[in-house]
């Protein structure tokens, strides 16, 4: 299978001296669905923005597709569609005439700009507002301008930086039906978010970043298993005094009456219910308590921060 | 060129002119004014009573210089807005995401400057010829220097842009800089007139060179040898070029 992406020892120090990037690595293949997560000043931008050619690196690698940014950028950039984070159109232009504008940027003659303009307007349901100056488009309405902005090239590798930011649920929901079907197109999607139930829902494979270093590269299911326990939130039809004692499983009421219940991964779900049942606690609905990854992403996120700071406090000793 | 990097040049330049055809009342439109002012005031209202300069009316004299003062004012400007804008709003990246090589993206502005210098100068061209009967004594002169001089100033606001962190730094290069070399330029007076030190010290000023260049296209007379001209101007451009290809290299003002 051909890399779509490949990352080798890639750092970035800042004029300030701030080093973002300590030398990460990092393989994307071709088709894949995957997501750069982690906290805010992790690396994630600085990342994609060196990918995009927005950053200078200080040292390492990339390669789009086999094309090496430093021996052969302009293949390297023809495979590539970006969609960053802020919306960097010039908003006094027409939506039509921004998708025409960075289609001949790529090379691609009029004609062809002009139709592939309208299929990826049309796509994302923005054909009507054509003609609109790109500031009077609602915020939804930029994001999606911004996906059919790079998308206009026919790009085999796309980058999202939080696309779905600040955008009304249904939205959202038509935003990944959407990049779903243009990954089923195969071409390969990396996305960064912080809606992590977007990554859990859409991407096969997951990086974590933090501190500029990559804590975790595996596919999703992997990751998942790490998980070794669940929370669970129990609505009751009857409002509960104290928790009820559940053998082998915490459990805790909340303030506002729902019952928590902790599951080991290896403890089935079932045996919650026949306590319950036993004790005469009759639940009208449930729902995890968190995303699974977003529990395991705080979770280790956490733990690097401790290791990072008990390793500080070490070297400060032998100091 | 291959054709890919032709149609990335052909779609800067026209997105360029798109840009300032539609805000044509702050583009073209503020220079047909401010000349057709200087055209009564200077040429028809004080220019009879200061007689002739250099062979000829006072209004044939500074219609070159108005000429020239328009196109350089305006070529700067276009470059210096449009580029400085892309940076503010971050658009700039639509460019530096997609494969438009760095001496592409420079020519394609400097030919959105040239565009509107010379769009500018027809226009004042024409008020001209309500005040005075314009006779070209050579037209590859006029042709030759007017684009050169459009190059070169479009080359200076794109360097301008670049270093530009916020608006006030468009503007001070233009006033307090390229307006007072025009002005002592010799767009209004022959240098002759001035004491020897102060016509050594004129010479100095590049715009000089342009003015009596274009001057010497329209009427044939110029306080400054053609050639020195056109190598004054050339070295400026192939300076300019090169600095202005460096920092787009380098990724100053645009890159992190």
């Amino acid at each position: 299978m051909t890399t779509a992406l490949a990352i080798r020892d890639l750092r970035k120090i800042y004029g300030n001296g701030f080093e973002a990037l300590k030398g990460i690595n990092l393989d994307v293949e071709e088709g894949d669905f995957f997501a750069l997560l982690g906290p805010n000043g992790a690396g994630k931008s600085t990342t994609l923005g060196i990918v995009s050619s927005l950053v200078n690196k200080t040292s390492g690698s990339v390669s789009i597709f086999g094309h090496d940014l430093d021996k052969d950028l302009v293949k390297a950039k023809l495979q590539l569609g970006v969609v960053p984070q802020e919306f960097n159109f010039n908003q006094f232009e027409k939506v039509f005439d921004i998708l025409v504008t960075q289609a001949g940027y790529y090379g691609i003659p009029a004609k062809a700009s002009k139709d592939n303009a309208e299929k990826y307007l049309r796509e994302l349901g923005l054909w009507d507002k054509k003609d609109q100056q790109a500031r009077m488009l609602s915020g939804g309405m930029k994001r999606r301008l911004m996906i059919a902005r790079a998308l206009v090239h026919e790009p085999r590798l796309i980058i999202l930086d939080e696309p779905t930011a600040g955008v009304d649920i249904e939205l959202r929901r038509s935003m990944w039906t959407f990049l779903t079907n243009v990954n089923n197109e195969g071409r390969t999607i990396i996305l960064t978010t912080h809606y992590l139930e977007e990554a859990e829902a859409l991407c096969r494979n997951i990086a974590i970043i933090d501190r500029g270093r990559i804590l975790e590269n595996t596919n999703k299911r992997d990751l998942l298993n790490k998980l070794n326990q669940e929370t669970f939130v129990l609505d009751l039809t009857c409002r509960l005094q104290e928790a009820p004692r559940l053998e082998g499983y915490g459990s805790r009421l909340t303030a506002d009456g729902m019952l928590e219940v902790d599951v080991d991964k290896q403890r089935s779900l079932n045996e919650v219910f026949q306590q319950l049942d036993q004790l005469g606690v009759k639940v009208s609905s449930m729902r995890t308590k968190t995303n699974r990854l977003e529990e395991l992403f705080i979770r280790m996120v956490n733990e690097d921060k401790n290791e990072t700071g008990s390793t500080a406090n070490a070297e400060g000793a032998q100091a | 060129m291959n054709s890919a990097i032709m149609i990335a040049f052909q779609t800067i330049l026209i997105k360029e002119v798109r840009r300032f055809t539609r805000i044509w009342s702050q583009t073209l439109l503020p220079p047909a004014i401010t000349m057709t002012l200087y055209f009564v005031i200077f040429g028809n209202l004080i220019g009879p009573r200061i007689g002739e300069m250099g062979g000829y009316s006072y209004m044939d004299f500074i219609v070159p210089g108005l000429i020239m003062m328009s196109v350089i004012t305006n070529s700067y400007a276009n470059v210096v807005s449009s580029f400085f804008g892309m940076k503010f709003q971050h658009s700039i990246e639509e460019l530096l995401v997609a494969p438009v090589p760095n001496y592409v993206i420079l020519l394609g502005y400097v030919g959105g400057g040239v565009a509107r210098g010379l769009a500018v100068g027809v226009i004042v061209t024409a008020i001209s010829l309500y005040f005075t009967d314009l006779q070209i004594h050579s037209v590859p002169v006029v042709v030759s220097v007017v684009f050169m001089t459009a190059v070169l100033f479009s080359l200076g606001g794109f360097i301008n842009a670049v270093y530009a962190n916020k608006f006030d730094d468009i503007s001070i290069v233009p006033t307090f800089i390229l307006t007072p070399l025009t002005y002592l330029g010799g767009v209004f007076y022959s240098i002759t007139l001035l004491p020897e030190f102060w016509q050594n010290v004129s010479l100095i000023n590049p715009i000089l060179y342009m003015i009596n260049a274009f001057r010497y296209g329209l009427l044939g007379v110029s306080d400054i040898n053609l050639g020195a001209a056109y190598g004054m101007i050339l070295l400026f451009i192939v300076a300019l070029f090169s600095f202005s290809m460096r920092l787009l290299n380098k990724g100053v003002g645009i890159r992190t």
